[in-house]
């Protein structure tokens, strides 16, 4: 019997090799579903989103010539009359395809006003005809606006001519690149702003929902079967609550008129309402409150499974309560904490509803602007290059908790 | 990437159900969208039998910027404010549209002169509504401040200023407050000294001012006591008074007027269709009923149909003490000065 698998014949041998593909293709196949979710709604915009955050390409598309021809310029003067006149006979077919308004936009992010100018200059030269463009094109370009005759107007056309360009990603990080190519500091300073408060305040927002879920979830897993599964339900009924509704029912309670301030002025506490909403503190307040299951659950989890035998003896072996609590129970319930707190860490990073929503203006997070690119400038390249680095940064973080805490060590029950 | 795009696109149109629509109109909702529901929408699908479907979007050209690159056109005609309508125009998101096909006014007037000017300004688009960007106060408190000045001056009034977080309007306000003319608002605006001037006036309300970010929540704030005074849309303060009785005051200074227009989507299979709806929906008639929500008529012809207890509800009353916004400064300035906003937000 021992010796069987040796003295398989070859035929044998081939069917329990099909029979192993077999069961391989099922296990396949059972996954396929689930791959072709991930490659569709998660590899493909995150990869997009990556390229667009250094590929853009419009400038190239429009002007290619007069971008070619600009490579020889030096940046000093304004380029000579042929690559004015190339540029003329440009600007009339794009006012005629209406497409000055993409260069417009482009070269406006560099130099702000710009846009009005290349699109007032192109509709300007929308009827003269081309024989006039060809022989007159750099007189009329000059004569249509002052800052034609500006070579930083052609510095900034030819800095965004590069199909692949760093330029997203150095504005992300308040740089920008000088007339000489060097990185020098931007006159707005706010992203990396931005960035750092948004770590700094769902790290507060981790915390507090530590110093809040584990007591709770410590009571839950040693309180009798009833009493646990009744406050289960309060855990988990915001969390089947509509995020929206849970949103503004935090507006309704911390406005100024709001429950809270008619209760502290009814006792006595405060003459006068006090401003809670549109801060810091209620986007911190609103958002610790949504996150909370993701720290309580895991945290149950792990606890129901913690044998409460081991504490006991610890302490009829004369442990104070407290010490054995730090050497026993805390290192046991660590990997329930720990994949809390990543959970509500990185949900909050990316967060924006609530923000947006209760945040005002100290309240404001990363995502917020992310969305200002998205739909208000329209600076899809900047928003992309945004949330890569958000992702970096989170990548980043799991990392170093891998390397400290060890993700072994992170259990969801 | 475009290839991507393409293929996205061919998949959500073999999943579109509007394959079955014959139209579909896109507008801003709300009170707004049911007066444009009743006076437009409806009594062109009774005239001619198209089926209109009528959507909700919250502005801004973000979503035509998306359906134009993705070659998948799901919006025939779209409500736009004018400040959006000049990059949407000119980035080639919308069609160019022959206005001279616009019927005559009621009255016989020719499109032409029926038409207030700024409404046929932008080839892309024909005006809709005049709204506008106003102060309202709660009288509660007393009368408040009557003029931009007063609005920006905390120690005579005290009170939290309800404003909208974007540097629209309030970059205006701020100037017209700090005694610059009108008239000279954009070019001082236009210049470094002139952007700092705004943010320096800004700063001496800045522990005032509550922010919000849609128009929706301006007359809840001047409700609750979360501000005492408020810029709104005019239309929501005057839905809040006329509807709820709210003890609320427009004031009129310095109101920073905008058109709406209706325009078309850039390669929409639909286009005669989507002409025949804006030649229907701006003529005297369908335009007079917009006063519903207090928002003026862009026809003279239907300026006349209003009774005159009606009109002083309305920009189109008040434009001789009203800034028009300036969508061609918006469209040069409104990343660089939305960028600086957010960091001034941030000091």
């Amino acid at each position: 019997m021992t010796s069987t698998t040796h003295t398989l014949n070859p035929e044998d041998a081939a069917n329990a090799a099909r029979e192993v593909r077999m069961r391989r293709l099922q296990a396949f196949l059972f996954v396929v579903p689930l791959l072709v979710f991930i490659l569709f709604a998660f590899v493909a915009p995150i990869t997009t989103m990556l390229y667009r955050s250094i590929h853009n390409p419009t400038v190239a598309n429009l002007v290619p010539e007069t971008l070619t021809a600009l490579e020889g310029w030096s940046g000093d003067t304004v380029p000579d009359a042929s690559i004015l006149t190339m540029f003329a006979a440009d600007m009339k077919r794009m006012a005629n395809d209406r497409t000055s308004g993409r260069l417009a936009d482009e070269i406006n992010r560099a130099l702000p006003g710009m846009s009005s100018v290349i699109k007032s200059t192109a509709r300007g030269l929308r009827r003269v005809d081309d024989a006039e463009i060809a022989a007159n094109g750099a007189s009329l370009l000059l004569a249509a606006n002052d800052r034609w005759s500006d070579p930083a107007t052609w510095r900034a056309l030819k800095a965004a001519g590069p199909i692949y360009s760093s330029t997203y990603y150095l504005t992300s990080v308040d740089l920008e690149r000088s007339a000489d190519r060097s990185i020098v500091r931007r006159d707005t300073q706010i992203y990396v702003k931005l960035y750092t408060k948004t770590l700094r305040m769902a790290l507060i927002i981790t915390l507090l929902t530590v110093l809040l879920g584990y007591p709770l979830a410590f009571f839950m897993a040693h309180a009798s079967d009833s009493t646990a599964n009744f406050l289960m339900v309060f855990v988990l009924l915001p969390f089947w609550t509509s995020l929206l509704v849970r949103t503004t029912a935090w507006i309704a309670l911390l406005q100024t008129n709001g429950v809270v301030n008619s209760v502290l002025m009814a006792v006595g506490i405060t003459g006068e309402p006090l401003d809670m909403l549109y801060k810091e503190f209620s986007t911190v307040i609103a958002m610790t409150h949504i996150l909370l299951p993701f720290m309580v659950l895991p945290l149950y989890a792990v606890m129901r499974g913690i044998d409460s035998s081991y504490m006991r003896a610890a302490i009829s072996m004369g442990s104070r309560p407290l010490g054995a609590w730090y050497k026993i129970y805390l290192p046991m319930s660590l990997p329930g904490l720990s994949a809390g707190a990543l959970l509500v860490f990185i949900i909050s990073v990316g967060y924006y509803i609530t923000p947006a929503l209760v945040g005002g203006t100290d309240g404001q997070m990363i995502s917020n602007i992310i969305a200002f690119h998205m739909q208000v400038s329209n600076n899809w390249e900047l928003a992309a290059a945004l949330g890569s680095i958000l992702l970096i940064i989170i990548l980043l973080l799991y990392w170093l908790f891998d390397r400290f805490v060890g993700t072994d060590n992170i259990k969801l029950g | 990437m475009k290839k991507h795009l393409t293929l996205f696109a061919a998949l959500a149109l073999t999943a579109s159900p509007l394959a079955a629509q014959d139209l579909t109109v896109t507008s801003f909702g709300g009170a707004y969208g049911a007066a444009q529901q009743e006076h437009m929408i409806d009594p062109f699908m009774a005239e001619t039998g198209v089926n209109v479907l009528f959507e909700d979007y919250g502005g801004g050209i973000a979503e035509m910027k998306a359906q134009v690159e993705a070659g998948n056109i799901l919006w025939d005609v779209v409500d736009i404010e004018v400040i959006d309508l000049e990059r949407a125009c000119a980035e080639g998101y919308l069609e160019i549209l022959d206005q001279s096909v616009l019927p005559d006014g009621d009255d016989g007037t020719p499109a032409a002169d029926d038409f207030i000017e700024s409404a046929l300004a932008n080839e892309c688009g024909v005006g809709n509504i005049v709204w506008s960007v106003v102060f309202a106060v709660n009288t509660d408190n007393g009368p408040g401040p009557q003029t931009m000045a007063e609005f920006f001056d905390v120690e005579a009034f005290p009170g939290n200023r309800g404003l909208r977080k974007r540097p629209q309007v309030n970059m205006e306000w701020a100037l017209i407050a700090d005694g610059v003319a009108p008239a000279d608002v954009y070019a001082t605006l236009s210049t470094p000294e002139g952007q700092a001037q705004a943010f320096a006036k800004l700063d001496t309300i800045k522990e005032n001012i509550v922010w919000y970010d849609s128009w929706s929540q301006a007359p809840v704030l001047l409700n609750d006591g979360g501000a005492s005074m408020v810029q709104s849309a005019n239309g929501r303060i005057f839905a809040a008074m006329q509807d709820d009785n709210a003890p609320f005051a427009i004031v009129w200074d310095s109101h920073v007027y905008d058109l709406d227009v209706w325009a078309i989507m850039k390669g929409t299979p639909n286009m005669d269709l989507a002409m025949d709806f804006i030649k229907s929906a701006t003529r005297t008639v369908p335009l007079s009923g917009m006063q519903d929500v207090a928002y003026g008529p862009t026809r003279r012809s239907a300026q006349a149909l209003l009774p005159e207890s009606v009109k002083q509800d309305l920009p189109t009353a008040h434009l001789d003490v009203g800034l028009k916004a300036d969508g061609i400064f918006w469209a040069d300035f409104g990343e660089s000065l939305g960028e600086k906003f957010n960091e001034w937000l941030l000091q």
